[in-house]
């Protein structure tokens, strides 16, 4: 695979060169007492910094809002009697680069992918998106407090979802293409050659590989987890801490659940119809329009979650857990309700 | 001013059915000249107009709005515009820190048979909309960002409760738990610089429980929930308030509380904590002294004095002690002095209504709606009912514009007006670092300076300003038009 180089300083210019054509996305930091970093389109005068971001950067393909259609009643012209509904529900998609996220965020791509496109039904929406998006992944620099993408399956340097690996090494940054799509916007960047940085680059990476702590057996999760469905007792202890809101949900990289509402403008002329992210940790996920709620409890609500990304999710996608442990769930959490311990205290104790 | 010159100005009006509306027909049948800027809503009372209205209006394109109800005394419902009088009044003190110029929202009272005195507030109210003009647009406002200045000084000696009497009050759960569901408390959280709220069941739950400035939750938030049932609570200063409201609107009954307290030293800033550690992936030791804690992260020592690093609120609190407790463990340090304005809140006194339109612009504009801060709020109470997601009422839409955004908080501010104890859950949750507090606490300032200084969470018997009225306002002057 083509591989490119350019130095540190280079690093703006680079993500300016991209985003002649393209809408490229990097980490932006919000400045505030409380920091956050959020993925931002690229604009001129911004200089770029690879932090990891607060948020994921699932907003490439899945907005947190976006319009699936318009709507507007026109009189017809030639017939004043006549009403014409126009319909406008094209996606509206552009060439994106999502440009220094994690593995950990490159990997969501891949577990949207398969309910979005690979299941009975095609989300068009998402299609769009997705075929005209190029990830450039910077392998990880430092394991954090809650990080544990290695317990899932993934890794400070997994390449699932990439198109492009960065790689931080002294000096430098190492661009190593990974999909087709990659090497074809790597071969048209005019860079040193990647080549005799590669050793350096593979250094990088095993450093940082080799701090990781042991990772737990989560073989058993799936069944376990499932075994645990009826043990009320288990998810309310668990789920005593959780205060219900959607933090865990909408900073992570792999939920993709999502609402649809109609609004109005003006009475019966136009409208539009919307899709924003949804929570399953919210009541009103499961709120029927009887009146029913399927899970009244919070502890109903954490079972779903955890059971999705752990148990459901792998027993339809071929073993793959939904989460991809970048930690955002534990440290953007207003209690700190650590999801590492409910799995693990979920497959450890003895099953109801 | 008129249709004809095309320059009008969008003003709503809100009339009282009874009065003010048959004012302006008065002033109608009497072909008294009036602007035609006006388009009124009839309402049945004044004391029906929802200060969610006039914010509606004004956030989605209105130049101006302008409330009439019946001359207090003379409401036909007999008291609802006395209970109006305080609400605009606060809303009208809201206003300007949201960057919303209190000059485009009036309110005033005018009975059916003053026709004059219709014309004339019309007349000048409108005149005053057309002096201010066409109100700038949230979603055009430019960016801004400015940060709050933390160097702040303390009412008094922070500490990190080092010589608190935790023995004894673990002792003391022990002691009551029996008779309890659960006590509420804290724990260390996935690691030693983080902490998280601990639910103790069993005596052997009790020796997980820890005190410190890491203990930064309002348990509060949690009470509601066990209504019904017997809890223990351990509170700091600042929660005990919590609780104190709690019980002040009957949310929870104080035969099934059990308040255990200790005398707060102040809390760290988690968010300015974990800046300053970065990514680190292992704490190695957590060292407390008197005057700050010391984390060691990946080999790094840090050093987190409570001078520098305590939350915004704990400067200011003068509270360190509980306002209520069953079981109270050791003595507060006393306070002196009167509480400086906070920190954000300060900024934001700094600033020129365009600038603060701006910057909430810009702070809102990152918000993903997780609903953390209401969440986290031990007065939001609705819970599982919330008018943000709610279909009817219809108050917001699920677009992610700063508009519906900024709406969402200021309907929270709203409804926490006289409510809101200042514990700043609200934007300690938020993900994304948005400094919602400072909206809370302008409510809270408002409602201190209109009813007599009165605070939220002191006094469980007292009656809630918002939710009474008297006769005679003593810092509520009627708008007069003749000015």
């Amino acid at each position: 695979m083509i591989t490119r180089y350019f130095p540190a300083d280079a690093l703006t210019k680079v993500v300016a060169s991209l985003a002649d054509e393209r809408r490229v996305l990097i980490p932006v930091t919000q400045p505030a007492v409380k920091k956050s970093v959020i993925f931002a389109p690229f604009s001129a005068g911004m200089t770029v910094e690879l932090h990891k971001a607060s948020v994921a950067p699932k907003e490439a393909v899945l907005p947190q809002c976006e319009t699936l259609l318009t709507y507007s009643k026109q009189k017809d012209a030639e017939d004043p009697s006549k009403v014409n509904l126009v319909l406008d529900d094209k996606p509206q998609a552009q060439p994106t680069i999502v440009f220094g996220c994690r593995p950990c965020d490159a990997r969501g791509f891949a577990v949207l992918d398969r309910p979005y496109l690979d299941g009975p039904f095609i989300d068009p929406y998402y299609q769009a998106r997705r075929k005209q998006l190029i990830v450039i992944t910077q392998t990880c620099p430092s394991v954090g407090t809650t990080c544990f993408c290695h317990w899932v399956g993934s890794g400070p340097n997994s390449t699932t979802g990439s198109d492009i690996m960065l790689t931080a090494i002294d000096g430098g940054y190492v661009l190593e293409a990974v999909t087709e799509k990659g090497e074809a916007l790597l071969a048209g960047m005019k860079l040193e050659d990647g080549a005799p940085f590669m050793d350096k680059a593979k250094t990088a990476r095993g450093t940082v590989e080799a701090q990781l702590a042991p990772a737990p057996d989560l073989t058993q999760a799936q069944e376990k987890i499932a075994a645990r469905f009826n043990d009320n007792t288990f998810w309310e202890e668990q789920t005593a801490q959780c205060l219900s809101c959607g933090a865990c949900t909408y900073m992570c990289p792999t939920c993709y659940c999502f609402n649809i509402t109609d609004e109005g403008d003006g009475v019966c002329k136009a409208g539009r119809r919307l899709r924003t992210w949804d929570t399953c940790m919210s009541p009103l996920f499961t709120r029927e329009a009887s009146g029913h709620n399927a899970r009244m409890s919070k502890a109903q609500r954490m079972k779903n979650r955890i059971s999705h990304k752990f148990s459901t999710y792998p027993e339809n996608w071929g073993g793959e857990f939904s989460c991809n442990g970048c930690g955002r769930c534990i440290n953007n959490c207003p209690v700190n309700l650590d999801i590492r311990a409910i799995v693990l205290a979920a497959i450890n104790e003895k099953g109801a | 001013m008129s249709v004809l010159a095309g320059k009008e100005l969008r003003i709503v009006g809100f009339l009282c059915n009874w009065c003010s509306y048959g004012g302006a027909d008065t002033a109608g049948v009497a072909r008294a000249t009036q602007p035609t800027d006006l388009r009124i809503v009839r309402v049945p009372c004044s004391g029906r107009i929802d200060p969610l209205f006039i914010l509606r209006a004004l956030l989605h394109g209105a130049d101006g709005v302008l409330v009439s109800g019946c001359h207090p005394g003379d409401c036909h419902y007999a008291e609802g515009n006395y209970y109006a009088r305080r609400r605009l009044e606060i809303l009208k003190q809201f206003l300007p820190v949201l960057g919303i110029d209190p000059r485009r929202f009036e309110y005033t009272w005018i009975s059916a048979s003053e026709g004059q005195r219709w014309q004339l507030a019309v007349t000048k109210f409108t005149q005053q909309i057309h002096e201010l003009g066409a109100a700038p647009a949230f979603e055009n406002a430019e960016k801004l960002i400015q940060i709050a200045d933390m160097a702040l000084t303390a009412l008094r000696p922070l500490g990190t409760g080092q010589h608190a009497a935790l023995a004894d009050l673990k002792k003391a759960i022990v002691e009551k738990l029996p008779e309890l569901d659960c006590v509420i408390g804290w724990q260390q959280s996935y690691d030693a610089a983080h902490s998280a709220p601990l639910f103790m069941r069993k005596p052997e739950d009790v020796e997980k429980l820890v005190w410190g400035p890491l203990n930064v939750n309002n348990l509060a938030t949690y009470l509601p929930q066990y209504k019904g049932k017997k809890v223990g609570i351990v509170v700091k200063g600042c929660d005990s308030r919590s609780v104190t409201q709690l019980l002040q609107e009957g949310l929870i009954n104080r035969d099934d509380v059990v308040v255990f307290s200790m005398p707060c030293e102040g809390t760290l800033d988690m968010a300015r904590i974990n800046q300053a550690l970065g990514a680190y992936q292992h704490i190695d030791k957590v060292a407390y002294d008197e005057a700050g804690v010391s984390i060691t992260a990946d080999g790094k020592e840090h050093r987190f004095c409570m001078v520098e690093y305590a939350q915004g609120k704990c400067y200011s609190c003068a509270t360190p002690g509980a306002v209520l407790a069953d079981v109270r463990l050791g003595t507060p340090t006393p306070v002196t002095g009167t509480p400086a304005t906070p920190p954000e809140l300060a900024l934001l006194d700094s600033m020129s209504l365009s600038e603060r339109f701006a910057f909430w612009h810009t702070q809102m504009e990152r918000c993903i709606r997780c609903y953390a801060c209401r969440n986290a709020c031990p007065m939001c109470v609705c819970r599982d009912y919330c008018v943000a997601e709610s279909r009817d009422p219809h108050w917001l839409t699920q677009e992610d514009t700063a508009t519906e955004k900024f709406f969402f908080q200021t309907i929270h501010a709203l409804h926490l007006a006289g409510r809101c104890t200042g514990c700043g859950e609200c934007q300690r949750a938020c993900p994304v670092g948005i400094p919602i507090l400072a909206l809370r606490q302008q409510i809270a300032r408002a409602v201190a300076q209109t009813f007599e200084g009165y605070r939220p969470g002191m006094n469980a018997k007292a009656t809630p300003p918002l939710m009474g009225f008297t006769v005679e306002e003593n810092n509520i002057k009627e708008k007069d038009w003749n000015k």
